[in-house]
């Protein structure tokens, strides 16, 4: 079995490529927990929570950006709804952490304080069994890959492409977030769900479980870029590119194309609701503001920056995007929307294969 | 308290009242009034009512003015430096040295209002009279039915005589004898005034007697019936109105998206401009022409349109025009306009909204039913939206550049081929669209908030319009706005306003799903791209 399976490893990375993700690896999995935990708060190496929380922010959006590469680099679909998707992973997670408040609430009472301050004397059936770990994981992945799943078969069945996809998925994201502002909804409405207290029995804001929450969307994030590369280098991957540049010939030579873009919509769409989940235990919070149809866009954009079509590209691409929002925000936040504005215009005119193309095109020249 | 009483309304009332005899009042009654304690003068009011003479009104009116005083046994009204006999209306000769105020408590204010309302009934201006009845409508004293029914006999005019035996009748419910009161609630049960409802209902509680009951219930019924067709009718305008808006907000899209293909994301914000280029208009007249500021929107309308047609032209020229043949990459470059677009507005402006005053003549509106108001503001948009909609089809079918924008929509290749000049009339086409969502900005200005997010709240709807009417076509997008709108007050009536936006995303999703190409396509083989 070792054939194989190195010819895997091999198909997926080169020699150079291995020594760089195991140098990233290396960093996320033992520099970054040492230089936080170990390293005391005085000393100039000293990581400071601030940067954990960000950095693990960031690696959550970067596998959004993945999945979202997946669908639209690699088989030429634009979603605006991975957002819903996004958010949706976030909210199975933040029932269970909800449910983990017990009785730390403001109210001191079993159920969740705005379900008190509504007036409500039992958990909603949606939030059955959401006292179970597990449960809510699985919640957080297939509840979107559910919803993709019915809403694509349907969608691709009847052959809707193009513009037209994009604005009934964005159509989709904003329904659902006019549903999830609802109190009746159940889900917290307009302040969702924040204030989280354990996860596991564990206190969620000690360093030690940021660190663990944080290695775990680093190896969330990595497994998921050698997920994708599996996919894109493989036979099946080949077919969705071909689908991207023509999809009329690829039905002519015999494929059912619909499978392949849905099995690639929907497995986007688990990838989200997985980064969701991690993104809520880190951020601390989850409101429908996450479903707005602006945010989606800005997924999009992130890859755009990256590079279409290369799976680095979309994790570098949500690396610089959030980085420059982060900075933008916070030293001069009302330049943030026209760097933002202005990245969406000239990427598109100029870059349209993103700083990976950039890079590529220098490396050629050289 | 309603408006104090001035000297012009009374002096108005008294000229304008139709016996103008110079025959005294009833001494007694004005006696009373001036002298008498509490229910006395309030008796004596109904009685100066019930006289109708002119004079009464001028009494009343100085009584309510404060201008109404004693001098010993005689009643006179002062005005400057003159005196005359209230009873009589004769000058007096000089002054009388010792005078007291007669004190008006509210009560009998209250009274002396109502009893000039209802002088006015009298009145042989029409509008005088309506203003009246509609006032005494309101709420009538009991001592006003005599005058009311004096009234009712002398008047011809259909709108009044309705209010009138509305009002009658509402008096009569609370005095008259078992057989009166009867025939009132037959007539309350036909009028159907806007109170007509809980005066049946107090009739019901309170009434005793088993045949005026059976005829309150009947008549509640009718009242029932009535209001619901003013809820069925305002509904129906609701919808007419929510229809013209979408309609306003997606016809520039659906000129834009049926020409070029092109999902412009920033055109919510050129409806945005068009509403704040009609509030710096406004601002200029406020300025510069105070005098004309109720027709600052005659000049907005054009100047909104130039100023979003030229931000759209100048877009277009720059960013969508090298992007051709890549519309989800449009989409993303036309997003990012929107964000600096909001941006600059934020920037210039400020994040707040900004007060875009309406019109006089647009303020106020149509009572059609009792319950059913229609604002102006909402009359005018209606018609607006026709104007903008006729002068789209004018120009799309009846103007050379309407004959090439239709040419470039249906085949882009083959109007290329015979000379069209696409790329001028895709920057005209892409300016007029613009225009036209500056001129929706203009018309949302009059009926919301006006700020620098205006945009993103339409951008939605629009492209569901877009989305759901098909492109190439007018009609198309007339039924989807028009559709749009009624879908969602009618759902807005059951469901609540949130759940019936999210039951509509999902009809047009679904429906989408069924028919991808909308509900109008243009007819014709298109290469599948």
């Amino acid at each position: 079995m070792t054939g194989p399976l190195t010819a895997t490893f091999a198909r997926l990375y080169g020699a150079s490529g291995w020594a760089a993700l195991s140098a990233i690896g290396f960093v996320l999995f033992v520099v970054f927990p040492a230089l936080n935990l170990a390293v005391s708060p005085d000393s100039a190496f000293h990581v400071s929570a601030y940067w954990i929380t960000l950095i693990g922010k960031i690696m959550c959006y970067a596998i959004v950006a993945l999945a979202m590469d997946l669908i639209w680099g690699y088989c030429g679909i634009l979603s605006l709804g991975h957002g819903l998707f996004f958010a949706l992973g976030g909210y199975g997670m933040g029932m269970y952490l909800m449910r983990q408040i017990g009785r730390d609430g403001q109210y001191r009472a079993e159920l969740p304080d705005f379900m008190v301050f509504l007036d409500w004397n039992a958990f909603p059936w949606q939030w059955w069994n959401t006292d179970q770990f597990w449960w809510a994981l699985l919640l957080a992945v297939a509840v979107p890959g559910l919803l993709a799943f019915v809403f694509g078969y349907f969608a691709f069945r009847s052959r809707i492409k193009g513009v037209y996809f994009s604005i009934i998925t964005q159509a989709l994201t904003f329904a659902a977030m006019l549903l999830f502002f609802r109190n009746e909804t159940g889900f917290g409405g307009n302040n969702g769900f924040t204030d989280f207290k354990r996860i596991l029995g564990y206190t969620i804001t000690t360093p030690e479980t940021r660190m663990v929450l944080f290695t775990l969307s680093g190896a969330v994030l990595l497994g998921t870029l050698l997920l994708g590369r599996y996919l894109v280098t493989s036979k099946f991957g080949r077919v969705l590119a071909a689908i991207r540049d023509a999809e009329q010939r690829v039905m002519f030579c015999g494929y059912n194309t619909l499978h392949y873009k849905l099995f690639i919509w929907t497995l986007s769409a688990v990838l989200c609701g997985f980064a969701g989940a991690l993104y809520v235990t880190q951020v601390g919070i989850i409101n429908p503001g996450e479903m707005s149809p602006a945010n989606s866009i800005e997924i999009a954009i992130w890859v755009a920056v990256g590079g279409r079509g290369t799976l680095i590209g979309a994790i570098i691409g949500a690396g610089v995007v959030n980085g420059a929002k982060s900075f933008f925000t916070q030293a001069f936040p009302e330049y943030w929307l026209y760097v933002l504005g202005l990245m969406f215009i000239l990427v598109t005119l100029f870059m349209p294969q993103g700083i990976v193309g950039l890079f590529n095109k220098w490396r050629s020249a050289k | 308290m309603r408006g104090k009483l001035t000297i012009t309304t009374v002096l108005l009332l008294a000229s304008a009242l139709f016996v103008c005899p110079a025959a005294a009042l009833d001494r007694a009654a004005v006696e009373k009034l001036a002298f008498g304690e509490g229910d006395e003068r309030l008796e004596a009011i109904g009685a100066l009512v019930t006289e109708g003479d002119p004079r009464a009104a001028i009494v009343l009116g100085a009584l309510g003015d404060g201008e109404l005083q004693t001098a010993s046994k005689r009643v006179i009204i002062v005005r400057g430096a003159e005196a005359t006999d209230a009873v009589t209306g004769e000058k007096l000769a000089s002054m009388p040295a010792e005078r007291e105020d007669i004190v008006a408590n509210n009560r009998l204010r209250g009274a002396v209002q109502g009893a000039l309302a209802a002088l006015k009934l009298i009145s042989p201006d029409r509008a005088i009279r309506f203003a009246a009845a509609k006032e005494l409508a309101g709420g009538a004293d009991a001592g006003m039915l005599p005058l009311v029914k004096k009234a009712l006999d002398k008047e011809s005019d259909a709108d009044i005589r309705t209010l009138l035996t509305h009002i009658a009748a509402s008096l009569e419910l609370k005095t008259g004898d078992v057989k009166t009161r009867l025939a009132a609630v037959r007539t309350l049960g036909l009028s159907g005034g806007h109170n007509a409802k809980p005066l049946l209902l107090s009739v019901l509680e309170s009434e005793t007697d088993a045949d005026v009951r059976l005829e309150a219930q009947t008549s509640l019924k009718q009242v029932d019936e009535r209001l619901l067709w003013g809820q069925r009718a305002g509904l129906l305008f609701a919808g007419i109105s929510l229809g013209s808006i979408l309609l306003l907000a997606a016809l520039g899209l659906a000129i834009t998206y049926g020409l070029m293909g092109v999902i412009n994301m920033a055109h919510g914000e050129l409806i945005m401009i068009g509403a704040y280029a009609t509030y710096v208009v406004q601002n200029l007249f406020r300025t510069h022409l105070p005098a004309a500021f109720d027709w600052y929107l005659l000049c907005a309308v054009p100047v909104a349109f130039a100023v979003s047609a030229l931000v759209g032209m100048v877009l277009e020229r720059t960013v969508i025009r090298w992007l051709y043949g890549r519309p989800l990459e449009t989409l993303l470059a036309t997003w990012g306009i929107s964000l600096v677009l909001i941006q600059t507005v934020r920037t210039i402006f400020g994040a707040q909204n900004v007060q875009v005053e309406n019109p006089a003549f647009m303020s106020g509106g149509i009572e059609l039913l009792a319950n059913v108001v229609l604002p102006w503001s909402r009359i005018v948009i209606v018609l607006f939206a026709g104007a903008v909609l006729a002068g789209v089809w004018l120009l799309l079918t009846r103007t050379r550049l309407g004959l090439f924008v239709r040419g470039v929509t249906q085949n882009r290749a083959m109007a290329s081929c015979v000379g069209v000049p696409t790329a001028r009339v895709d920057t005209l086409a892409f300016g007029l669209g613009s225009g036209i969502a500056g001129l929706a900005g203009c018309a949302l200005s009059q009926i919301g908030n006006v700020g620098p997010d205006l945009g993103q709240s339409y951008i939605v709807d629009s492209f569901m319009v877009v989305v759901l009417g098909g492109v190439g076509q007018l009609a198309g997008t007339v039924y989807a706005a028009l559709g749009l709108g009624f879908a969602n007050k009618l759902l807005e009536s059951w469901a609540g306003a949130v759940l019936a936006k999210i039951v509509v995303l999902v009809f047009i999703i679904i429906f989408i799903q069924k028919r991808p190409q909308g509900m109008f396509a243009l007819k014709g083989r298109s290469v599948e791209t």
